[in-house]
Protein backbone atom coordinates (compact mmCIF):
# COMPACT_ATOMS: atom_id res chain seq x y z
CA UNK A 1 0.00 0.00 0.00
CA UNK A 2 1.15 3.60 -0.64
CA UNK A 3 1.94 5.54 1.62
CA UNK A 4 -0.91 8.11 0.70
CA UNK A 5 -3.39 5.74 0.94
CA UNK A 6 -2.16 3.89 4.43
CA UNK A 7 -3.19 7.11 6.78
CA UNK A 8 -6.58 6.60 5.44
CA UNK A 9 -6.51 3.51 5.12
CA UNK A 10 -5.29 3.31 9.46
CA UNK A 11 -7.88 6.19 9.94
CA UNK A 12 -10.73 3.93 8.92
CA UNK A 13 -10.05 0.56 11.03
CA UNK A 14 -7.84 2.34 13.66
CA UNK A 15 -9.96 5.61 14.88
CA UNK A 16 -12.82 3.82 16.31
CA UNK A 17 -10.75 1.43 17.76
CA UNK A 18 -8.40 3.84 19.53
CA UNK A 19 -11.64 6.16 20.64
CA UNK A 20 -13.40 2.73 22.15
CA UNK A 21 -10.42 1.87 24.29
CA UNK A 22 -9.52 5.14 25.64
CA UNK A 23 -13.49 5.62 26.49
CA UNK A 24 -13.46 2.19 27.67
CA UNK A 25 -9.97 2.31 29.72
CA UNK A 26 -10.88 5.84 31.83
CA UNK A 27 -14.79 5.73 31.75
CA UNK A 28 -14.49 8.18 30.08
CA UNK A 29 -18.33 10.35 29.64
CA UNK A 30 -16.50 12.99 27.88
CA UNK A 31 -16.37 11.25 24.17
CA UNK A 32 -14.36 14.38 22.64
CA UNK A 33 -11.71 13.74 24.40
CA UNK A 34 -10.86 10.37 23.09
CA UNK A 35 -11.72 11.94 19.75
CA UNK A 36 -9.82 14.57 20.40
CA UNK A 37 -6.55 12.13 21.32
CA UNK A 38 -7.32 9.52 18.96
CA UNK A 39 -7.20 12.86 16.11
CA UNK A 40 -3.87 14.23 17.38
CA UNK A 41 -2.61 11.18 17.33
CA UNK A 42 -2.96 10.53 13.57
CA UNK A 43 -2.09 14.22 12.78
CA UNK A 44 1.23 13.28 14.66
CA UNK A 45 1.37 9.97 12.41
CA UNK A 46 0.99 12.48 9.66
CA UNK A 47 4.14 14.81 10.44
CA UNK A 48 6.70 12.32 11.38
CA UNK A 49 5.81 9.42 9.30
CA UNK A 50 6.14 11.95 6.35
CA UNK A 51 9.80 12.51 7.39
CA UNK A 52 10.64 9.88 8.58
CA UNK A 53 8.89 7.32 7.00
CA UNK A 54 6.66 4.75 8.00
CA UNK A 55 7.13 2.57 10.94
CA UNK A 56 7.70 -1.18 10.80
CA UNK A 57 4.59 -1.54 12.62
CA UNK A 58 2.52 1.23 12.16
CA UNK A 59 -0.95 0.03 14.26
CA UNK A 60 1.48 -0.49 16.77
CA UNK A 61 2.95 2.91 16.44
CA UNK A 62 -0.45 4.65 16.86
CA UNK A 63 -1.44 2.58 20.02
CA UNK A 64 1.57 3.90 21.37
CA UNK A 65 1.01 7.52 20.13
CA UNK A 66 -2.40 7.84 22.04
CA UNK A 67 -1.44 5.97 25.21
CA UNK A 68 1.22 8.44 25.53
CA UNK A 69 -1.61 11.37 24.93
CA UNK A 70 -3.66 9.85 27.52
CA UNK A 71 -0.71 10.19 29.87
CA UNK A 72 0.08 13.74 28.88
CA UNK A 73 -3.26 14.26 29.32
CA UNK A 74 -3.73 13.40 33.09
CA UNK A 75 -0.74 15.22 33.93
CA UNK A 76 -1.36 18.32 32.10
CA UNK A 77 -4.68 19.19 31.94
CA UNK A 78 -5.81 20.15 35.08
CA UNK A 79 -9.12 20.76 33.54
CA UNK A 80 -9.74 17.54 32.46
CA UNK A 81 -8.25 15.96 35.58
CA UNK A 82 -11.16 17.72 36.97
CA UNK A 83 -14.00 16.86 34.39
CA UNK A 84 -13.04 13.19 34.72
CA UNK A 85 -12.52 13.24 38.62
CA UNK A 86 -16.08 12.16 38.89
CA UNK A 87 -15.83 9.04 36.83
CA UNK A 88 -12.11 8.09 37.99
CA UNK A 89 -10.60 8.62 41.48
CA UNK A 90 -7.02 9.95 41.41
CA UNK A 91 -5.24 7.30 42.28
CA UNK A 92 -7.52 4.80 40.09
CA UNK A 93 -5.42 6.74 37.01
CA UNK A 94 -2.02 5.09 37.44
CA UNK A 95 -4.33 1.24 37.52
CA UNK A 96 -6.14 2.79 34.40
CA UNK A 97 -3.25 3.14 32.34
CA UNK A 98 -2.19 0.24 32.57
CA UNK A 99 -4.12 -0.95 29.81
CA UNK A 100 -3.14 -2.48 26.27
CA UNK A 101 -4.61 -2.26 22.74
CA UNK A 102 -4.64 -5.69 23.02
CA UNK A 103 -6.93 -7.82 20.55
CA UNK A 104 -9.48 -8.71 23.29
CA UNK A 105 -8.99 -5.49 25.01
CA UNK A 106 -10.13 -3.80 21.57
CA UNK A 107 -12.87 -6.34 20.79
CA UNK A 108 -14.35 -5.85 24.70
CA UNK A 109 -14.15 -1.85 24.38
CA UNK A 110 -15.87 -1.93 20.90
CA UNK A 111 -18.59 -4.11 22.03
CA UNK A 112 -18.89 -1.76 25.01
CA UNK A 113 -18.95 1.11 22.49
CA UNK A 114 -21.62 -0.57 20.02
CA UNK A 115 -24.17 -0.74 23.30
CA UNK A 116 -23.25 2.95 24.29
CA UNK A 117 -23.54 4.74 21.00
CA UNK A 118 -26.99 2.83 19.94
CA UNK A 119 -29.72 4.50 22.18
CA UNK A 120 -33.59 3.84 21.57
CA UNK A 121 -34.11 7.44 21.79
CA UNK A 122 -32.12 8.68 18.62
CA UNK A 123 -34.02 9.15 15.14
CA UNK A 124 -33.09 6.73 12.88
CA UNK A 125 -31.24 8.88 10.43
CA UNK A 126 -29.28 10.06 12.98
CA UNK A 127 -28.52 6.65 14.75
CA UNK A 128 -27.03 5.73 11.48
CA UNK A 129 -24.88 8.80 11.00
CA UNK A 130 -23.60 8.48 14.83
CA UNK A 131 -22.90 4.68 14.32
CA UNK A 132 -20.63 5.87 10.97
CA UNK A 133 -18.86 8.19 12.97
CA UNK A 134 -18.35 6.94 15.91
CA UNK A 135 -18.03 2.82 15.26
CA UNK A 136 -16.47 3.02 11.54
CA UNK A 137 -14.38 6.15 11.95
CA UNK A 138 -16.44 7.93 9.20
CA UNK A 139 -16.42 11.71 8.33
CA UNK A 140 -19.05 13.95 8.00
CA UNK A 141 -18.26 14.02 4.21
CA UNK A 142 -18.24 10.80 3.69
CA UNK A 143 -21.49 10.10 5.31
CA UNK A 144 -22.82 13.23 4.12
CA UNK A 145 -22.06 11.37 0.32
CA UNK A 146 -23.69 8.30 1.35
CA UNK A 147 -26.74 10.39 2.25
CA UNK A 148 -26.82 12.48 -0.41
CA UNK A 149 -27.00 15.58 1.45
CA UNK A 150 -24.32 17.84 2.35
CA UNK A 151 -21.76 18.25 5.63
CA UNK A 152 -24.23 20.47 7.02
CA UNK A 153 -27.39 18.36 7.12
CA UNK A 154 -24.67 15.63 8.79
CA UNK A 155 -23.52 17.62 11.12
CA UNK A 156 -27.20 18.66 12.62
CA UNK A 157 -28.24 15.37 12.87
CA UNK A 158 -24.60 13.95 14.96
CA UNK A 159 -25.33 16.97 17.19
CA UNK A 160 -28.66 16.03 18.37
CA UNK A 161 -27.73 12.18 18.81
CA UNK A 162 -24.32 13.61 20.31
CA UNK A 163 -26.41 15.61 22.81
CA UNK A 164 -28.29 12.58 23.70
CA UNK A 165 -25.79 10.70 24.45
CA UNK A 166 -24.12 12.78 26.75
CA UNK A 167 -27.63 12.93 28.36
CA UNK A 168 -28.10 9.41 28.44
CA UNK A 169 -25.11 9.94 30.76
CA UNK A 170 -22.79 7.77 28.33
CA UNK A 171 -21.28 5.46 29.83
CA UNK A 172 -19.32 2.56 28.58
CA UNK A 173 -17.41 0.83 31.22
CA UNK A 174 -19.40 -1.82 32.25
CA UNK A 175 -21.61 -4.48 29.90
CA UNK A 176 -24.22 -5.66 32.45
CA UNK A 177 -26.77 -8.80 31.56
CA UNK A 178 -29.19 -5.70 31.87
CA UNK A 179 -27.79 -3.34 29.90
CA UNK A 180 -27.18 -6.15 27.03
CA UNK A 181 -31.12 -7.19 27.49
CA UNK A 182 -32.56 -3.67 27.08
CA UNK A 183 -30.02 -2.21 24.37
CA UNK A 184 -29.83 -5.17 21.89
CA UNK A 185 -32.93 -4.78 19.95
CA UNK A 186 -31.67 -1.39 19.32
CA UNK A 187 -28.14 -2.36 18.74
CA UNK A 188 -29.72 -5.15 16.27
CA UNK A 189 -31.94 -2.26 14.59
CA UNK A 190 -28.96 -0.18 13.87
CA UNK A 191 -26.62 -3.00 12.34
CA UNK A 192 -29.49 -3.86 10.02
CA UNK A 193 -30.36 -0.42 9.21
CA UNK A 194 -26.87 -0.04 8.42
CA UNK A 195 -26.12 -2.74 6.17
CA UNK A 196 -29.39 -1.22 4.38
CA UNK A 197 -28.02 2.04 3.98
CA UNK A 198 -25.32 0.68 2.15
CA UNK A 199 -27.42 -1.97 0.43
CA UNK A 200 -30.03 -0.12 -0.50
CA UNK A 201 -28.17 2.89 -0.64
CA UNK A 202 -29.56 6.48 -2.20
CA UNK A 203 -25.87 6.69 -3.40
CA UNK A 204 -24.45 5.38 -6.75
CA UNK A 205 -20.73 5.14 -5.66
CA UNK A 206 -20.33 1.09 -5.12
CA UNK A 207 -17.66 1.89 -3.15
CA UNK A 208 -19.49 3.71 -0.70
CA UNK A 209 -22.13 1.09 -0.39
CA UNK A 210 -19.64 -1.65 -0.01
CA UNK A 211 -17.90 0.22 2.55
CA UNK A 212 -21.37 0.35 4.99
CA UNK A 213 -22.01 -3.22 4.47
CA UNK A 214 -18.31 -4.31 5.19
CA UNK A 215 -18.41 -2.15 8.23
CA UNK A 216 -22.04 -3.93 9.15
CA UNK A 217 -20.32 -6.97 8.64
CA UNK A 218 -17.43 -6.38 11.10
CA UNK A 219 -19.85 -4.79 13.77
CA UNK A 220 -22.32 -7.54 14.19
CA UNK A 221 -18.90 -9.94 13.85
CA UNK A 222 -17.70 -8.46 17.01
CA UNK A 223 -21.56 -9.04 18.80
CA UNK A 224 -21.28 -12.99 17.79
CA UNK A 225 -17.94 -13.17 18.73
CA UNK A 226 -18.64 -12.50 22.27
CA UNK A 227 -20.48 -14.95 24.64
CA UNK A 228 -21.97 -12.42 26.25
CA UNK A 229 -23.99 -11.13 22.45
CA UNK A 230 -23.64 -14.08 21.00
CA UNK A 231 -27.32 -14.85 20.76
CA UNK A 232 -29.86 -16.82 17.83
CA UNK A 233 -30.85 -12.89 16.76
CA UNK A 234 -27.59 -11.89 15.97
CA UNK A 235 -26.62 -15.08 14.35
CA UNK A 236 -29.93 -14.42 12.07
CA UNK A 237 -28.90 -11.07 10.98
CA UNK A 238 -25.23 -12.05 10.27
CA UNK A 239 -26.32 -14.56 8.27
CA UNK A 240 -28.49 -12.42 6.32
CA UNK A 241 -25.56 -9.65 5.49
CA UNK A 242 -24.09 -12.46 3.91
CA UNK A 243 -26.51 -13.91 1.80
CA UNK A 244 -27.39 -10.36 0.73
CA UNK A 245 -23.83 -9.54 1.04
CA UNK A 246 -22.66 -12.17 -1.84
CA UNK A 247 -25.13 -10.82 -4.51
CA UNK A 248 -23.47 -7.44 -4.32
CA UNK A 249 -21.50 -7.74 -7.85
CA UNK A 250 -24.52 -9.24 -9.68
CA UNK A 251 -27.31 -7.01 -8.24
CA UNK A 252 -26.43 -4.03 -10.32
CA UNK A 253 -25.22 -3.18 -13.82
CA UNK A 254 -21.65 -1.05 -14.67
CA UNK A 255 -24.39 1.45 -14.79
CA UNK A 256 -25.67 0.74 -10.80
CA UNK A 257 -29.38 -0.45 -12.12
CA UNK A 258 -30.71 -2.83 -10.08
CA UNK A 259 -31.16 -6.37 -11.70
CA UNK A 260 -33.61 -8.72 -11.02
CA UNK A 261 -32.81 -11.91 -9.14
CA UNK A 262 -33.56 -14.66 -11.77
CA UNK A 263 -31.92 -12.18 -14.92
CA UNK A 264 -28.89 -12.28 -12.45
CA UNK A 265 -25.36 -14.03 -13.12
CA UNK A 266 -25.21 -16.77 -10.87
CA UNK A 267 -21.21 -17.23 -11.79
CA UNK A 268 -21.12 -14.17 -10.06
CA UNK A 269 -22.73 -14.59 -6.79
CA UNK A 270 -19.81 -15.28 -4.14
CA UNK A 271 -19.96 -19.06 -2.79
CA UNK A 272 -17.58 -18.03 -0.16
CA UNK A 273 -19.92 -15.23 1.74
CA UNK A 274 -23.20 -18.06 1.07
CA UNK A 275 -21.13 -20.64 3.14
CA UNK A 276 -21.03 -18.45 5.60
CA UNK A 277 -24.21 -17.39 5.44
CA UNK A 278 -25.05 -20.98 5.89
CA UNK A 279 -23.04 -21.06 8.73
CA UNK A 280 -24.59 -18.73 11.01
CA UNK A 281 -27.77 -19.45 9.56
CA UNK A 282 -27.26 -23.20 10.92
CA UNK A 283 -26.09 -21.07 14.63
CA UNK A 284 -29.15 -18.97 14.81
CA UNK A 285 -31.93 -22.14 14.18
CA UNK A 286 -30.06 -23.50 17.09
CA UNK A 287 -32.93 -22.43 19.57
CA UNK A 288 -37.06 -21.98 18.97
CA UNK A 289 -36.66 -18.07 18.64
CA UNK A 290 -38.03 -16.70 15.29
CA UNK A 291 -37.20 -13.04 14.77
CA UNK A 292 -37.80 -11.12 11.55
CA UNK A 293 -34.09 -11.74 11.32
CA UNK A 294 -34.78 -15.42 11.21
CA UNK A 295 -37.25 -14.97 8.11
CA UNK A 296 -35.17 -12.30 6.77
CA UNK A 297 -31.78 -14.81 6.70
CA UNK A 298 -34.67 -18.00 5.68
CA UNK A 299 -35.63 -15.95 2.66
CA UNK A 300 -32.70 -15.00 1.70
CA UNK A 301 -31.09 -18.46 1.93
CA UNK A 302 -33.81 -19.47 -0.94
CA UNK A 303 -32.44 -17.06 -3.17
CA UNK A 304 -29.33 -18.27 -2.85
CA UNK A 305 -30.27 -22.19 -3.64
CA UNK A 306 -31.35 -23.15 -7.44
CA UNK A 307 -34.99 -22.70 -7.15
CA UNK A 308 -37.15 -25.69 -7.58
CA UNK A 309 -41.29 -26.26 -7.39
CA UNK A 310 -41.13 -25.33 -4.02
CA UNK A 311 -38.64 -22.67 -3.71
CA UNK A 312 -41.70 -20.02 -3.70
CA UNK A 313 -44.11 -21.02 -1.62
CA UNK A 314 -41.17 -21.52 0.65
CA UNK A 315 -40.41 -17.47 0.20
CA UNK A 316 -44.54 -16.95 0.18
CA UNK A 317 -44.72 -18.85 3.94
CA UNK A 318 -41.65 -17.13 5.17
CA UNK A 319 -43.26 -13.29 4.02
CA UNK A 320 -46.70 -14.51 5.52
CA UNK A 321 -44.78 -15.18 9.07
CA UNK A 322 -42.83 -11.49 8.32
CA UNK A 323 -45.88 -9.42 7.72
CA UNK A 324 -47.21 -10.66 10.88
CA UNK A 325 -44.04 -9.74 13.33
CA UNK A 326 -43.73 -6.52 11.94
CA UNK A 327 -45.86 -4.41 8.52
CA UNK A 328 -43.87 -2.34 5.96
CA UNK A 329 -44.56 -1.69 2.96
CA UNK A 330 -41.77 -2.97 1.02
CA UNK A 331 -42.40 -6.58 3.41
CA UNK A 332 -46.03 -6.59 1.88
CA UNK A 333 -44.86 -6.11 -1.78
CA UNK A 334 -42.24 -8.44 -1.88
CA UNK A 335 -45.26 -10.82 -0.04
CA UNK A 336 -47.22 -9.92 -3.32
CA UNK A 337 -44.56 -11.02 -5.70
CA UNK A 338 -43.60 -14.47 -3.90
CA UNK A 339 -47.65 -14.81 -4.07
CA UNK A 340 -47.69 -14.14 -7.81
CA UNK A 341 -44.59 -16.57 -8.32
CA UNK A 342 -46.72 -19.43 -6.39
CA UNK A 343 -50.49 -18.51 -7.71
CA UNK A 344 -49.77 -17.09 -11.08
CA UNK A 345 -50.05 -13.22 -12.74
CA UNK A 346 -53.93 -12.62 -12.11
CA UNK A 347 -54.20 -13.88 -8.49
CA UNK A 348 -50.88 -12.01 -7.99
CA UNK A 349 -52.22 -8.92 -9.24
CA UNK A 350 -55.66 -9.27 -6.98
CA UNK A 351 -53.10 -9.64 -4.25
CA UNK A 352 -51.26 -6.56 -5.15
CA UNK A 353 -54.09 -4.42 -6.32
CA UNK A 354 -55.48 -4.87 -2.38
CA UNK A 355 -52.41 -2.68 -1.02
CA UNK A 356 -53.13 0.41 -2.43
CA UNK A 357 -50.09 1.97 -1.45
CA UNK A 358 -51.04 4.95 -4.28
CA UNK A 359 -48.06 6.90 -3.30
CA UNK A 360 -45.52 4.33 -3.21
CA UNK A 361 -42.87 4.26 -6.79
CA UNK A 362 -42.54 0.49 -5.87
CA UNK A 363 -46.22 -0.75 -6.09
CA UNK A 364 -46.67 0.84 -9.89
CA UNK A 365 -43.59 -0.84 -10.97
CA UNK A 366 -44.55 -4.44 -9.10
CA UNK A 367 -48.06 -4.01 -10.72
CA UNK A 368 -46.22 -2.87 -13.85
CA UNK A 369 -44.35 -6.07 -13.73
CA UNK A 370 -47.65 -8.39 -13.14
CA UNK A 371 -49.26 -6.91 -15.67
CA UNK A 372 -46.15 -7.30 -18.49
CA UNK A 373 -48.03 -10.64 -18.84
CA UNK A 374 -51.94 -10.22 -19.12
CA UNK A 375 -52.26 -6.61 -20.06
CA UNK A 376 -48.90 -4.82 -21.87
CA UNK A 377 -50.88 -1.36 -21.90
CA UNK A 378 -51.68 -1.54 -19.01
CA UNK A 379 -48.60 -2.62 -17.73
CA UNK A 380 -46.82 0.31 -19.42
CA UNK A 381 -49.04 3.02 -17.60
CA UNK A 382 -48.06 1.53 -14.26
CA UNK A 383 -44.68 1.89 -15.11
CA UNK A 384 -45.19 5.36 -15.86
CA UNK A 385 -46.86 5.76 -12.89
CA UNK A 386 -43.73 4.76 -11.05
CA UNK A 387 -41.38 6.61 -12.97
CA UNK A 388 -43.36 9.84 -11.57
CA UNK A 389 -43.02 8.76 -8.24
CA UNK A 390 -39.86 7.46 -8.14
CA UNK A 391 -37.00 10.14 -6.90
CA UNK A 392 -33.89 7.45 -7.77
CA UNK A 393 -32.59 8.43 -10.71
CA UNK A 394 -30.96 4.95 -11.53
CA UNK A 395 -34.69 3.35 -10.63
CA UNK A 396 -36.38 6.17 -13.42
CA UNK A 397 -33.59 4.97 -15.35
CA UNK A 398 -34.37 1.13 -14.90
CA UNK A 399 -37.93 1.87 -14.94
CA UNK A 400 -37.77 3.59 -18.94
CA UNK A 401 -35.70 0.89 -20.12
CA UNK A 402 -38.50 -1.33 -19.21
CA UNK A 403 -40.83 0.99 -20.76
CA UNK A 404 -39.08 0.68 -23.28
CA UNK A 405 -39.01 -3.06 -24.25
CA UNK A 406 -42.64 -3.33 -23.39
CA UNK A 407 -43.23 -0.44 -26.16
CA UNK A 408 -41.38 -2.48 -28.90
CA UNK A 409 -43.29 -5.54 -27.94
CA UNK A 410 -46.35 -3.03 -29.30
CA UNK A 411 -47.48 -2.18 -25.99
CA UNK A 412 -49.16 1.72 -26.05
CA UNK A 413 -49.21 3.22 -22.52
CA UNK B 1 -60.79 3.48 11.09
CA UNK B 2 -62.63 1.27 13.34
CA UNK B 3 -62.21 -1.98 15.04
CA UNK B 4 -64.11 -5.43 14.23
CA UNK B 5 -64.38 -8.78 15.72
CA UNK B 6 -63.91 -11.50 13.22
CA UNK B 7 -65.71 -14.59 14.95
CA UNK B 8 -65.16 -17.77 13.48
CA UNK B 9 -67.82 -20.46 13.35
CA UNK B 10 -67.83 -23.99 12.39
CA UNK B 11 -69.11 -26.98 12.92
CA UNK B 12 -66.75 -29.45 15.14
CA UNK B 13 -67.94 -32.43 13.87
CA UNK B 14 -65.97 -31.95 10.00
CA UNK B 15 -63.85 -29.45 10.58
CA UNK B 16 -61.08 -29.58 11.53
CA UNK B 17 -61.54 -33.46 10.17
CA UNK B 18 -59.45 -35.12 11.91
CA UNK B 19 -58.63 -37.96 9.17
CA UNK B 20 -57.51 -35.20 6.67
CA UNK B 21 -54.27 -36.36 5.26
CA UNK B 22 -50.86 -34.52 6.24
CA UNK B 23 -51.16 -32.93 2.67
CA UNK B 24 -54.40 -31.85 3.25
CA UNK B 25 -53.50 -29.79 6.78
CA UNK B 26 -50.49 -28.63 5.09
CA UNK B 27 -52.84 -27.14 2.56
CA UNK B 28 -55.55 -26.01 4.99
CA UNK B 29 -52.98 -24.18 7.32
CA UNK B 30 -51.01 -22.76 4.00
CA UNK B 31 -54.46 -21.13 3.26
CA UNK B 32 -55.02 -19.47 6.80
CA UNK B 33 -51.52 -18.18 6.72
CA UNK B 34 -52.27 -16.52 3.22
CA UNK B 35 -55.55 -15.39 4.17
CA UNK B 36 -53.97 -13.47 7.77
CA UNK B 37 -50.62 -12.19 6.30
CA UNK B 38 -52.94 -10.86 3.36
CA UNK B 39 -54.75 -8.53 5.24
CA UNK B 40 -52.00 -7.95 7.65
CA UNK B 41 -50.16 -6.93 4.13
CA UNK B 42 -52.99 -4.16 3.68
CA UNK B 43 -51.80 -2.80 7.64
CA UNK B 44 -55.13 -3.93 8.52
CA UNK B 45 -54.76 -6.83 11.41
CA UNK B 46 -54.71 -5.96 14.52
CA UNK B 47 -54.87 -9.02 16.69
CA UNK B 48 -54.48 -12.35 14.45
CA UNK B 49 -56.15 -13.52 17.42
CA UNK B 50 -56.44 -17.27 18.45
CA UNK B 51 -58.03 -20.97 18.31
CA UNK B 52 -60.05 -22.05 20.72
CA UNK B 53 -59.51 -25.53 22.26
CA UNK B 54 -62.80 -27.83 21.11
CA UNK B 55 -64.01 -28.54 24.77
CA UNK B 56 -65.59 -25.99 27.75
CA UNK B 57 -68.08 -25.18 30.18
CA UNK B 58 -71.32 -23.05 29.81
CA UNK B 59 -72.77 -21.93 32.98
CA UNK B 60 -76.50 -20.52 33.46
CA UNK B 61 -78.43 -18.19 35.46
CA UNK B 62 -79.91 -21.39 36.78
CA UNK B 63 -77.05 -22.50 38.12
CA UNK B 64 -76.62 -25.17 35.77
CA UNK B 65 -73.03 -25.86 34.23
CA UNK B 66 -72.82 -28.11 31.17
CA UNK B 67 -70.25 -29.60 28.82
CA UNK B 68 -69.09 -29.05 25.56
CA UNK B 69 -68.32 -29.67 22.95
CA UNK B 70 -71.82 -28.63 21.56
CA UNK B 71 -72.22 -31.05 19.17
CA UNK B 72 -76.15 -30.57 18.86
CA UNK B 73 -74.82 -26.76 17.98
CA UNK B 74 -74.26 -27.08 14.42
CA UNK B 75 -71.51 -23.86 14.60
CA UNK B 76 -69.57 -23.75 17.40
CA UNK B 77 -67.36 -20.76 17.53
CA UNK B 78 -63.70 -21.65 16.55
CA UNK B 79 -61.86 -18.95 17.30
CA UNK B 80 -61.09 -15.02 16.43
CA UNK B 81 -59.09 -12.16 15.33
CA UNK B 82 -59.25 -8.52 15.56
CA UNK B 83 -58.82 -6.50 12.33
CA UNK B 84 -59.20 -2.76 11.15
CA UNK B 85 -61.29 -0.71 8.44
CA UNK B 86 -63.00 2.00 7.83
CA UNK B 87 -66.41 0.77 7.35
CA UNK B 88 -68.46 -2.32 8.18
CA UNK B 89 -68.95 -3.33 4.38
CA UNK B 90 -65.02 -3.19 4.07
CA UNK B 91 -64.59 -5.55 7.11
CA UNK B 92 -66.93 -7.73 5.73
CA UNK B 93 -65.01 -7.85 1.75
CA UNK B 94 -61.66 -9.04 4.24
CA UNK B 95 -63.44 -11.62 5.32
CA UNK B 96 -64.84 -12.71 2.52
CA UNK B 97 -61.23 -14.64 1.60
CA UNK B 98 -61.50 -16.73 4.96
CA UNK B 99 -60.70 -20.32 4.36
CA UNK B 100 -62.95 -21.42 7.14
CA UNK B 101 -66.39 -20.29 4.43
CA UNK B 102 -64.57 -23.10 2.00
CA UNK B 103 -65.46 -25.84 4.76
CA UNK B 104 -69.18 -24.80 5.50
CA UNK B 105 -68.02 -22.93 8.31
CA UNK B 106 -69.48 -19.17 8.74
CA UNK B 107 -67.58 -15.52 9.89
CA UNK B 108 -69.13 -13.29 11.78
CA UNK B 109 -68.18 -9.84 11.37
CA UNK B 110 -69.08 -7.56 14.48
CA UNK B 111 -67.70 -4.04 15.33
CA UNK B 112 -65.80 -3.08 18.69
CA UNK B 113 -68.06 -0.78 20.70
CA UNK B 114 -65.44 1.73 21.53
CA UNK B 115 -67.45 3.31 24.20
Amino acid sequence: MQQHELIPHLFRTEYSKIVAVLCNSFDLRHLEIAEDIASETFLKATEIWGIKGVPENPTAWLYTVAKNKIKDYFKHNSVVERQVKEAVKLNDIETALDFEFSHQNIADSQLAMIFAVCNPENSTDAQICLALQILCGFSIEEIANAFLTNSEAIKKRLYRARTNLRNGNFQIKTLSDLEIKSRAESVLKTLYLLFNEGYFSKTNDQLIRKDLCSEAIRLTSILTENALTDGPQVNALLALMYFQSSRFDARTNDKGEVILLEDQDRSLWDKELIEKGNHYLVNAYQSNEVSKYHLEAAIAYWHTTPTDENTWQHILQLYNQLILIEYSPITALNRAFAFAKVYGWEKGVEEAEKLALNSNSHYYSLLGYLYANIDIDRSIRYYKKAVTLTRSKVEMETLRKEIGRLEEKGGRG
Amino acid sequence: MKDFLLIYRADYSTYPNPRRSPEEMQVLTQKWMNWVAGIAAQEKLVDRGNRLVNSGKVLKSNGSVSDGPYTEIKESIMGYSLIKAISMEEASKLAEGCPILSYEGSVEVREINAI
